[in-house]
């Protein structure tokens, strides 16, 4: 059974059932439902018309969820009253589908996990597994974002800007689970961009192209992390750069620069580069600058020394780096590599040992670790 | 999106305000105090944030390999041990000032007196999973 492609059907399903008069909360329960059986028959049973079996399915659902609820017996009665409402929607229904889930009431969490539900066509059982957390904690999220949107008209359009954090709060989270979420946040993003014509859709997804090409060459077979400068260059997927880039060329056209398309850019001119050596770091600057502009982030402004530190040598990179407030996250880490290049062993190896203490992750942490230790050992044997 | 450790020592933490220890509680006491732990989970159960809570046994043991071909070798319970785990709750929260307002929360069980304990618990990160975009590219 194709399982991505019942997945990709789960919007238009969900939002049929909304427009035959089903509240957004119970249908999305009901198709769900359908969800679970379909993974459960079409194995052995797979129907001609998998979109209008999950319909007729979901249906069947809300409707025996709704007669089975003597608290929605009114609604239920109101509904046989009533010609079933179905205004000409001013957005297309999936986009709308995106902003519910994304709505600005809920928390980053909540709207995550609801997006790759009620959009994604995840099981709650599959993003319980994908965020490490029970099922029932992921379940009682997901039950309470819905209430939180109850209340939502789906009848206009929401801001695209937590629609693009979401995808890429996902895409972010990497790979835990027997779900692959940046995978997914590609598909999402694809499915938003096929729906909304809107540079930051196109520059979020070329981000996610860009770095979704390198997966294979970040990790070593056992688990560590590979800088980019150390990366095999071969093993990164062409296709996905080819379709980064072309991607990103379109956003850049309409000359309606945001922060997503700045951020594709720069990974666009790492991956155009044949070798480390051979980055073009100054227009890494460049862009820089743009993100600073665009953001005014400090994270930005220390991704920034780094580059500076590239193009115009370790010194001017610390030069950067000294107008940062020390607490940043990875201050130290950025510090450490720029003094190893300026040749401050020591300070570069005491620098590696504060960053790894710091680490948010363990991946990051042993990394830093065993930079740490490189650099010692490289100073015993100068002494 | 971050999952945090709340530590509860039996012994470690800072003194806590209402220090009294709980053999010394009613039985009514202790009940109280049991009902607001399982009622504080059940409630992080319903807004999506509870992930674990352990309670541990206060004897332990020391444990460690000793070569090749040998079992282990263990040692204690130590009685000087200084700190002591009681148990842990593990949550999965949006920020860090959630995580700190929850440990709040938590540490307000109620003790001798029905009063709040006011008892230190220790709040620590998990580290994560790398991220897919992290430094400088």
């Amino acid at each position: 059974m194709n399982e991505a492609l019942l997945r990709s059907l789960t919007p238009s399903v969900l939002t049929i059932l909304v427009r035959r008069g089903a509240d957004f909360a119970a249908a999305e329960d009901a198709v769900q439902d359908a969800l679970v059986e379909a993974l459960r028959v079409w194995a052995a049973d797979p129907p001609r018309d998998a979109k209008g079996w999950l319909v007729t399915v979901a249906w069947r659902k809300f409707l025996d969820a709704a007669r089975s609820d003597a608290a929605r017996r009114r609604r239920e009665d109101r509904l046989d009253e009533e010609p079933t409402p179905e205004p000409a929607p001013a957005v297309d229904d999936t986009l709308q589908l995106y902003f519910l889930c994304a709505h600005p009431s809920l928390t980053p969490a909540s709207a995550v996990a609801l997006t790759l539900r009620a959009v994604g066509g995840l099981t709650t059982r599959q993003i319980a597994q994908a965020y490490l957390v029970p099922e029932a904690t992921m379940a009682q999220r997901i039950s309470r974002a819905k209430r939180t949107v109850s209340g939502v008209r789906l009848d206009r359009a929401g801001d695209v800007a937590t629609v693009l954090r979401v995808l890429y709060l996902v895409f972010n989270e990497g790979y835990s689970g027997d779900v692959d979420l940046a995978a997914e946040a590609i598909r999402l993003t694809r499915q938003l961009a096929a729906a909304i014509d809107h540079p930051e859709v196109a520059g979020l997804l070329a981000l996610m192209l860009l770095h979704h090409a390198r997966r294979p060459a970040r990790t070593a077979p056992d688990g560590s992390l590979v800088p980019l400068a150390e990366q095999d260059r071969g093993r990164w997927d062409t296709a996905f750069i080819a379709e980064g880039v072309a991607v990103l060329q379109a956003a850049l056209a309409r000359d309606r620069l945001g922060e997503f398309q700045a951020q594709a850019a720069i990974a666009a001119l790492h991956a155009d580069a044949p070798a480390a050596e051979e980055t073009d770091w100054v227009q890494i600057v460049e862009w820089y600058d743009e993100l600073t502009r665009l953001t005014d982030s400090p994270v930005v402004r220390l991704n920034r020394a780094v580059a500076v530190g590239e193009a115009d040598g370790p010194r001017a990179g610390l030069a950067a780096l000294a107008a940062l407030d020390a607490s940043l996250p990875r201050h130290a880490a950025v510090a450490a590599y720029l003094h190893e290049r300026d040749d401050d062993l020591a300070t570069a190896a005491r620098l590696y040992a504060e960053a790894a203490r710091k680490a948010p992750n363990l991946a990051e942490r042993d990394h830093l670790t065993r930079q740490a230790a490189r650099l010692n050992a490289r100073r015993h044997t100068q002494d | 999106m971050a999952k945090y450790l709340l530590l509860k020592h039996y012994r470690g933490a800072p003194a806590p305000v209402n220090n009294v220890p709980m053999d010394q509680w009613t039985p009514e006491e202790i009940s109280a105090h049991m009902q607001y732990m399982n009622d504080f989970a059940g409630r992080l159960e319903k807004t999506g944030e509870f992930v674990d809570g352990q309670a541990l046994a206060p004897e332990g043991a020391w444990v460690r390999y000793d070569g090749e071909g040998r079992p282990p070798v263990t040692d204690g319970p130590f009685a000087e041990t200084k700190d002591l785990i009681a148990g842990w709750m593990i949550i999965d929260v949006d920020s860090y000032e959630r995580a700190v307002e929850l440990a709040g929360e938590l540490s307000a069980a109620p003790g001798a007196g029905g009063k709040p304990i006011h008892e230190w618990l220790e709040v620590r990160p998990f580290l994560t999973a790398t991220p897919t975009i992290t430094e400088c590219h």
